[in-house]
């Protein structure tokens, strides 16, 4: 069983790598948006290093959101995902075998470009490693629960601005306490509890989400 | 809605079919479209005057007698919608998809009408037309969740993925939305220091509770009303080319 | 053995098919006839347990197949109007990654030995996306070849394929046949298989 979710997260990985155009995308979105806010608000450093933790908590689920449509779009459209429906192995494993590399693939770049954007924004040095960590927490999980709205709208007509509407809601919580977490850091509150509450969000997801990712997958393929 | 009656030595499962379900639903929206006018009529009048003048607040309050019912109507029924929605998921009775699809228009009308008249309150009560509270954004975020559960049916044409996929958006959403609460309250409270809260409200006299609960009973019977003329369409277009409505339509010429 | 009983297929608004039945045993073809439309491919999907009946029972060796019975699907091979390959990947790394995804170990030389036998040489380390439509068909026959599995649901099999491939293809059904495996078949091409044959056609109105 280790060895089909091994291999899935190989081959995604692998089909990420050949086309690497979608991945920087998703990359190159989450720091053009980031950067539109300071052009919106106007450059004063007291009101960027306010908002900073905000700003680039809601560009990274958008970005990721953005990501959703290439977790499986294609393996749809190339009757793939219809055999992965028919293996004997367990689909919700299947769909994390492919949230994951997913998350590789769309999530970690943000979270490794999210410091560059928190010095852009003037952030308290000692911020940086919270905002790493609480992305690096909730990236993830909303991979997770992005793959149920994913799977629900496969094929359907407006189906990204159709996926924002059903799962924006849903990331509400992980934005709450990932931003929550910078900022109480940053006021010295300590971001422990707010990190402790994220940890539990992303095991939530990650027992509950492939399962509902799995149901939905078999009523869009009905 | 069934469950509220209590009537022993009818055969409930008969009317689980659309076809069974179709004239008993009609038979039954008169009686509830009454309850539900006298007892609006009756929270509204001890609403408007019969509870008195609120000492901190004056007159305005009393529009927390539309503003608290409509709340926790918008709840209720997405309780009950999630619920219809699984069933029908799970026994794959289609009948159950054709409540779920029945009752979320009501339930996002009534979440429309508390955060107006959450809005209405506010600006007498806080000078703002909107305060970002804990209760009115999760009620924001439920009128989400509303529309995003008809969007999705709406834009899947075969009928039954379409029911079946948004059931599934039902069921995560209820899940979701004690947590969604939580963390607002968590997020109101660190920001604002509970000092602004619709639920720090007025101390409740005893006639401003009985107009409250009168008024939500009203909506509830609205409710029922509404969703069962509703579930009524949605019958007929569901099963247009069964045997049964084929003889309702030429009956009715 | 498969075992169908009072079938019934509802797409959207229409009523496909009722009262299907029938029974195959090993070493049988089904040949699935009727015009386009009529649920061919839906029969298929139901056969293979994405679909469920409106009305009626699927049954392999006995048991039901509904609520996804893993021993069903270890045996089952369904070849659909998409031809299930990646067009990023070779031809090879295609066919050992879907071999892995069902279970199976198929190494590289086997791969390779098996497009050989297709008459695919030269393109096995090309990204599919650069082959041509028959030849992405004949790379999805060659994993059918590579599995071992025992009931073949064939949707338009035929498609795409020369005079030799649709041979080759017409000899390996009846050489699975011959080893006790049971064809499901669609095709708008004349079939010459000499085992069992049975028929069903969809799409007629009873009178």
């Amino acid at each position: 069983m280790f060895a089909v979710f091994r291999c899935l997260f190989i081959r995604d990985l692998l089909l990420a790598v050949r086309r690497l155009a979608d991945v920087l995308t998703t990359l190159f979105f989450f720091v053009i948006v980031v950067s539109l806010f300071p052009l919106g608000v106007g450059p004063e450093a007291e009101t960027l290093r306010t908002i900073a933790p905000g700003v680039v908590w809601v560009a990274a689920l958008l970005a990721s959101m953005l990501a959703l449509g290439h977790l499986f779009d294609s393996d749809f459209r190339d009757g793939t995902l219809e055999q992965m429906l028919l293996t004997p192995q367990p689909l919700s494993l299947l769909v994390l075998g492919k949230v994951m590399a997913h998350w590789v693939v769309t999530g970690l770049p943000l979270v490794l470009v999210a410091p560059l954007l928190g010095l852009q924004f003037d952030m308290a040095p000692s911020a940086l490693p919270i905002l790493v960590v609480s992305l690096l927490l909730g990236t993830p999980a909303i991979s997770l629960i992005g793959a149920v709205g994913a799977a629900l709208t496969l094929g359907v007509r407006g189906g990204s601005v159709l996926v924002s509407l059903l799962v924006l809601p849903l990331y509400i919580p992980v934005l709450i306490f990932g931003a929550g977490a910078v900022e109480a850091g940053i006021s010295g509150l300590g971001a422990g509890a707010h990190l402790s509450l994220l940890g539990a969000i992303l095991v939530l997801a990650l027992c509950f989400a492939p399962v509902a990712a799995a149901t939905a997958l078999r009523i869009s393929l009905e | 809605m069934v469950f509220g009656m209590a009537f022993a030595g009818i055969n409930w499962f008969k009317y689980a079919s659309p076809a069974s379900f179709y004239p008993l639903a009609g038979r039954m929206v008169p009686w509830f479209a009454a309850l539900a006018v006298v007892l609006a009529l009756a929270g509204l009048y001890i609403g408007l005057f019969v509870a008195p003048t609120d000492y901190k607040q004056g007159e305005a309050y009393r529009i927390m007698f539309i503003h608290v019912p409509a709340a926790w109507m918008s709840m209720f029924i997405y309780i009950v919608m999630a619920i219809y929605a699984a069933l029908g998921l799970i026994f794959n009775t289609r009948l159950s998809a054709m409540m779920a699809s029945a009752l979320a228009p009501t339930g996002a009308l009534f979440t429309f009408l508390a955060l107006w008249t959450g809005a209405l309150w506010g600006k007498p009560m806080w000078g703002a037309w909107w305060v970002w509270d804990a209760r009115l954004t999760t009620e924001l975020i439920l009128l989400f969740l509303y529309i995003g559960f008809m969007s999705l049916e709406a834009a899947i044409d075969d009928p039954r993925r379409a029911s079946r996929a948004s059931a599934l958006v039902a069921i995560v959403g209820v899940v979701n939305v004690p947590i969604i609460y939580f963390s607002v309250q968590w997020w109101n409270t660190l920001h604002q220091g509970a000092s602004i809260s619709f639920s720090s409200a007025p101390s409740m006299a005893a006639t401003m509770l009985t107009a409250m609960l009168v008024m939500s009973l009203s909506l509830w019977m609205y409710t029922i009303a509404v969703v069962l003329m509703r579930v009524r369409c949605i019958i007929l277009e569901r099963e247009r080319h069964s045997d049964w409505v084929a003889e309702l339509m030429m009956e009715a010429r | 053995m498969l075992q169908v009983t009072g079938l019934a297929a509802v797409r959207g608004d229409r009523r496909l098919f009722a009262g299907l039945d029938f029974l195959l045993q090993r070493g049988e073809l089904l040949y699935v006839r009727g015009p386009n439309g009529s649920g061919k491919t839906t029969l298929l999907r139901m056969l293979c347990g994405l679909v469920a009946p409106e009305a009626g029972e699927i049954r392999w060796q006995g048991e039901a197949i509904r609520g996804r019975c893993e021993r069903y699907l270890q045996q089952l091979f369904y070849l659909g109007h998409l031809g299930a390959l990646k067009d990023e990947l070779t031809a090879i790394e295609n066919l050992r990654i879907s071999a892995s995804l069902s279970g199976r170990e198929v190494s590289e030389a086997q791969a390779l030995q098996a497009l050989h036998g297709m008459e695919l040489r030269a393109c096995e380390d090309l990204p599919v996306k650069v082959l041509s439509q028959g030849q992405k068909r004949r790379v999805a026959l060659v994993r059918l070849l590579l599995s071992d599995a025992a009931l073949w649901i064939l949707d338009e099999p035929f498609t795409a394929l020369d005079q030799l491939a649709i041979d080759r293809l017409q000899a390996v059904m009846a050489e699975h046949l011959m080893r006790g495996g049971i064809v499901v078949l669609t095709t708008h091409q004349e079939v010459a298989i000499t085992a069992a044959v049975m028929q069903v056609t969809l799409g007629i109105r009873r009178a």
